[in-house]
């Protein structure tokens, strides 16, 4: 019945058929998740960039919401995108280590200012996690949510394990840990300026404390040495929190 | 630059090994951190064969976040059901975290070493 089938169908038949298997190939290979994130980071950083660095054009939040979309708009799903991704998240522990060489530059500093820093760590951190905790409970958020929200100051990988030792959701936590950086990364100029805090010390360390790697990374932007201190506090946030937040958020929780 | 990434990660899978294997709550990039830094100090030429790679994945930090923070998508029906309390309790706790860090840090550098640093001009 379709012996009369034109050619120029067949063609554009047999091309389509190429096009999904093309889609077919990408969408199960790492190397389509792994390009698009860097071309989507690429493309984020360069508006940043044109912004003259506004602290509101976060490159990490305008990515993911590109990236989400899309996921969203081709149905790929995030564990699909994320065997591509890997590779960049992967480098987060090569680059918690590398943190060492600012801290190393800054240690003269560092060595001076060892109380006022362990006293911001202690508080600062606390505070954070006190607010998530009692904001959650008052707003009637449930148990495992509350219990994502508590580590979410602290970097990616250590609040996961917070969060999955306290009976949080650790891909959750992953995500408000993003949310939290990027929301200190976009405050810290307008609260700390609010607060008069001027010296690039404590701004840096302020920024480390409660926002890690992503205000840490807005740090570096502003001065190496902001973003040294911001480093430190955010590894030294890391330290204190691993120990002592599975207590003390394991106990607040057993309350509600 | 391979020295250097090796270098980086020799350090971090030594953090994760003495991690593991003395069962301690730390992450293992935090502790190959600490043994770096401790090397620095006592071999500080090992400095500029590590700088440049240190510094080009530290000013790349950012994006090393996006694919932990794509993963919003498995949540967004949690995220969803519960929006208000968890963006009221994100914004505030990291505000009150912020500021409280900074106040904190400047009340202790005043009281403890006035003429350690400048300080606000």
């Amino acid at each position: 019945m379709n012996e009369g089938l034109p050619l120029v169908d067949a063609v554009s038949g047999v091309a389509a058929g190429r096009l999904a298997d093309v889609w077919v190939y990408l969408s199960a290979s790492p190397l389509l998740g792994l390009t698009v994130t860097l071309l989507v980071y690429h493309g984020a950083f360069v508006a940043y960039r044109r912004s003259g660095f506004h602290p509101l054009a976060n490159p990490v939040a305008l990515s993911v919401i590109v990236l989400g979309a899309l996921l969203w708009a081709t149905r790929t799903p995030y564990a699909t995108y994320f065997e591509g991704a890997q590779f960049v998240h992967f480098l987060l522990g090569p680059a918690t280590v590398a943190l060492s060489v600012p801290l190393f530059e800054q240690l003269a500093r560092v060595k001076r200012l060892w109380l006022p820093m362990a006293g911001a760590l202690v508080v600062g951190t606390l505070a954070a996690t006190v607010t998530a905790i009692g904001v959650g409970w008052a707003l009637g958020a449930s148990k495992a949510t509350i219990a994502s929200l508590a580590p979410k100051s602290v970097t990616a990988p250590v609040a996961m394990g917070i969060a999955e030792k306290i009976g949080g959701l650790p891909t959750l936590t992953a995500v408000l840990v993003v949310c939290t950086g990027i929301l200190g990364a976009a405050s810290a100029r307008y609260v700390l300026d609010a607060l008069r805090i001027q010296d690039p010390t404590v701004r840096g360390f302020a920024l480390g404390t409660a926002a890690h790697g992503i205000g840490t990374a807005r740090a570096f932007l502003v001065s190496e040495e902001m973003g040294a201190f911001a480093g430190l506090a955010m590894g030294l946030t890391a330290l204190f929190s691993a120990v002592a937040l599975p207590l003390v958020a394991g106990w607040l929780l057993n309350w509600i | 630059m391979i020295p250097a990434l090796a270098t980086l990660l020799v350090f971090q899978l030594v953090g994760e090994a003495l991690v593991r294997t003395l069962a301690v709550p730390v992450p293992g990039p935090v502790v190959g951190m600490a043994l770096l830094l401790l090397t620095l100090v006592l071999r500080p030429a090992l400095l500029a064969a590590i700088k440049p790679t240190a510094q080009t994945l530290l000013q790349h930090l950012s994006l090393l976040f996006v694919p932990a923070g794509v993963g919003v998508m498995l949540h967004l029906q949690r995220l969803g059901d519960e929006a208000f309390a968890i963006g009221v309790a994100l914004v505030l706790s990291t505000l009150v975290g912020l500021a409280s860090a900074a106040l904190t840090m400047a009340w202790l550098m005043k009281r403890v070493a006035p003429s350690a640093d400048k300080g606000a001009p």
